[in-house]
């Protein structure tokens, strides 16, 4: 079966993004982009169900900015056999982002979509459940075991980490994935396999000749900075932590 | 304008943050109702026409919505959409699974883990761990909201009557099923819920530490137990213990951090706590740029002291 893993180029976790001074968003000159820590996880579990047999073909998709593109070769780089690239400089949101995905399953036919389960910058939590609704497949979110026993399965296995624990669920395919942490530990790109991804096919689409609409439904008002804890204090022993506990903060 | 909140619930009661999800409703104001759906859960149906402020409860039962699939819940809700301008839910594992699938079946974008209404089409929500604040305004006709509980104090969960209405159930889609279930067993309070969380991170060491440390030291104070996501990598703790970004958002009175650096994406999830308190050998550690109470230590001799002090 072939997967589609799509990846978004995203600020990379460490960085302590700031705020624009005028409000108007998050200010990301010159700070440094990843792949976002999920859609790794996502990209690793599709190549482990290729070397298993599985998966006949990875193709990993990203929507946004020419250089997504870095992105892509990442993914290429991680063992993806080619990428699309859906290039717009539209701000996209996830509905868009769903809908793009459609066009792209439509065209391709994956028999599975694994998706990360949140980007780290919009904390959104949204794409590959509306892409499930979109496409009227089943979905499994944030999944930390996936088992699918043969290429041609009719339904797989997966384990969600869920509020109370963990839920089991079987899944019929085709299907959506979203990931959780722990779904695998993401292995690290080779220098000779950096080197191959550069010659690994990578094609580029518009949205238009998809033939959707990405307007944004939702518009950004303002973004403000959260109000500052003003932390810092110590105290010196378990005595005084408690003492101040008692009768400073009155919280025990 | 009539809002449907969509119940979280264990076919007997109603979970927590489905009564955050309703005082968020409240605030954009209008007809509220709740959805309880699932099999034989006539008494979380009779437990939602209880809560305070609801008109109506709209109760659908069937084999199918035993288990809370998104595929047969999505379904279900599309059908009963129609009459109404806002359909809600906890941003909790249950919330986000199910409503941006509601949301793509009724071509509507979703407003993600709001944390403030500032008009019945505009919310604040957090971005980026919480490190921004953003004011969003929806467009779209019909709105699809998941609300953080830590945003919004509970309503009330007695004081109402609301009818219950029957509504059919729509055809299983047969697509998933839930098989089975690990939930993780606990004397301790809900983390969710809790006025006070001990959480412990990598620097406990591992998972007879967290038993042997922590676990007392939250009993004296009826305390919940949390964890970074470092500590349930590690397998000390299961993952349903995580605080942060990806994980549980809390808002105590008091928060423990015991042998947790303060990485981000783990104050995205507990900053918001009245009252925090760091135990760290470490003094650089970043947890202590928001602790309140700091104690540089080393913790396996400052937790036993600590249970002592507190008698
Ligand atoms: C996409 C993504 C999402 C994530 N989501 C989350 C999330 O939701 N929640 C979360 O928590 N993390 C999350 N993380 C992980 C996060 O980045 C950190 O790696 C994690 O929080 C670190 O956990 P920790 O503080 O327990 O471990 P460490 O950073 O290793 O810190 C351990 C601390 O223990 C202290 N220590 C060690 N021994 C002792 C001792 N004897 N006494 C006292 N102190 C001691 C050390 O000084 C150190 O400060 C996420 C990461 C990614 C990439
Ligand atoms: N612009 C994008 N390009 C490719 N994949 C995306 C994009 N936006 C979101 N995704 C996918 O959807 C997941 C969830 O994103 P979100 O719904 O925005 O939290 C991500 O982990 C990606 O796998």
């Amino acid at each position: 079966m072939k997967i589609l893993v799509p990846v978004k180029r995203v600020v990379d976790y460490n960085v302590k993004v700031r705020i624009k001074p005028d409000g108007s968003g998050v200010d990301i000159a010159n700070v440094k982009m990843s792949m976002n820590p999920f859609d790794e996880i996502a990209v690793e579990e599709a190549i482990r169900l290729r070397e298993k047999g599985i998966a006949t073909e990875v193709v990993a998709v990203s929507c946004g900015i020419a250089a997504c593109q870095e992105t892509l070769r990442n993914a290429l780089a991680l063992g993806a056999d080619r990428a699309i690239l859906v290039e717009t400089d539209a701000e996209l949101q996830p509905l868009a982002v769903a809908k793009l995905l459609k066009a792209l399953v439509d065209k391709e036919a994956p028999r599975l979509v694994i998706l990360g389960k949140q980007a780290i910058d919009d904390d959104a939590n949204q794409t590959g459940q509306m892409l499930a609704g979109l496409l009227g497949w089943a979905q499994a979110t944030s999944a930390s075991k996936v088992e699918i026993a043969a290429a041609d399965a009719a339904e797989m296995t997966v384990k969600r980490e869920i509020d109370g624990g963990l839920e089991t669920m079987q899944v019929k395919l085709p299907a959506i994935i979203t990931t959780d942490l722990r779904l695998n530990e993401p292995r690290y790109a080779t220098l000779p396999n950096i080197m191959k991804a550069k010659k690994k096919p990578l094609d580029t689409v518009k949205p238009d000749a998809l033939g959707v609409d990405v307007t944004p439904r939702l518009a950004t008002l303002k973004v403000a900075e959260p109000a500052k804890r003003r932390g810092g204090g110590k105290v010196a022993d378990v005595q005084e932590l408690v003492a101040k506990l008692r009768n400073e903060a009155k919280v025990i | 304008m009539t809002i449907l909140v969509i119940a979280e619930h264990d076919h007997t009661a109603i979970k927590g943050g489905t009564l955050n999800a309703i005082a968020a409703a409240q605030k954009i104001g209008g007809d509220i109702h709740v959805l309880v759906a699932g099999h034989n859960a006539a008494p979380a149906a009779q437990a939602a026409a209880q809560i305070a402020g609801v008109a109506k409860v709209l109760h659908a039962d069937a084999p199918h919505l035993a288990g809370h699939t998104a595929e047969n819940l999505a379904a279900l809700v599309v059908s009963v959409a129609g009459g109404y301008d806002c359909i809600m839910a906890a941003a909790t594992g249950f919330g986000k699974n199910v409503s941006p699938r509601i949301a793509a079946l009724l071509d509507v974008a979703q407003v993600s883990e709001i944390v403030e209404v500032v008009a019945p089409d505009t919310f604040v929500r957090p971005i980026y761990a919480g490190n921004g604040l953003a004011t969003v305004q929806a467009k779209d006709a019909k709105k699809v909201i998941t609300v953080r509980a830590t945003g919004f104090d509970a309503v009330a969960a007695t004081g109402g009557s609301a009818a219950v209405e029957s509504v059919a159930a729509t055809p299983d889609t047969g697509l998933s099923n839930v098989t089975g279930q690990e939930l993780s067993k606990s004397d301790r309070p809900e983390l969710t819920a809790a006025r006070i969380v001990v959480s412990g991170g990598r620097g406990v060491g591992n998972a007879e530490n967290f038993h042997k440390l922590l676990e007392p030291l939250a009993a004296k104070l009826n305390a919940a137990l949390g964890a970074s996501r470092a500590a349930v990598d590690a397998g000390f703790v299961p993952n349903d213990y995580q605080v942060g970004q990806t994980g549980k958002i809390v808002a105590p009175d008091l928060y423990i951090a015991v042998g947790i650096s303060g990485a981000i994406q783990h104050l995205a999830g507990m900053k918001d706590s009245k009252v925090i308190v760091a135990i760290n050998k470490d003094a650089d550690a970043p947890i202590f740029q928001i602790a309140d109470y700091g104690l540089v230590a080393d913790l396996f001799e400052a937790v036993p002291a600590l249970i002592a002090e507190l008698g």
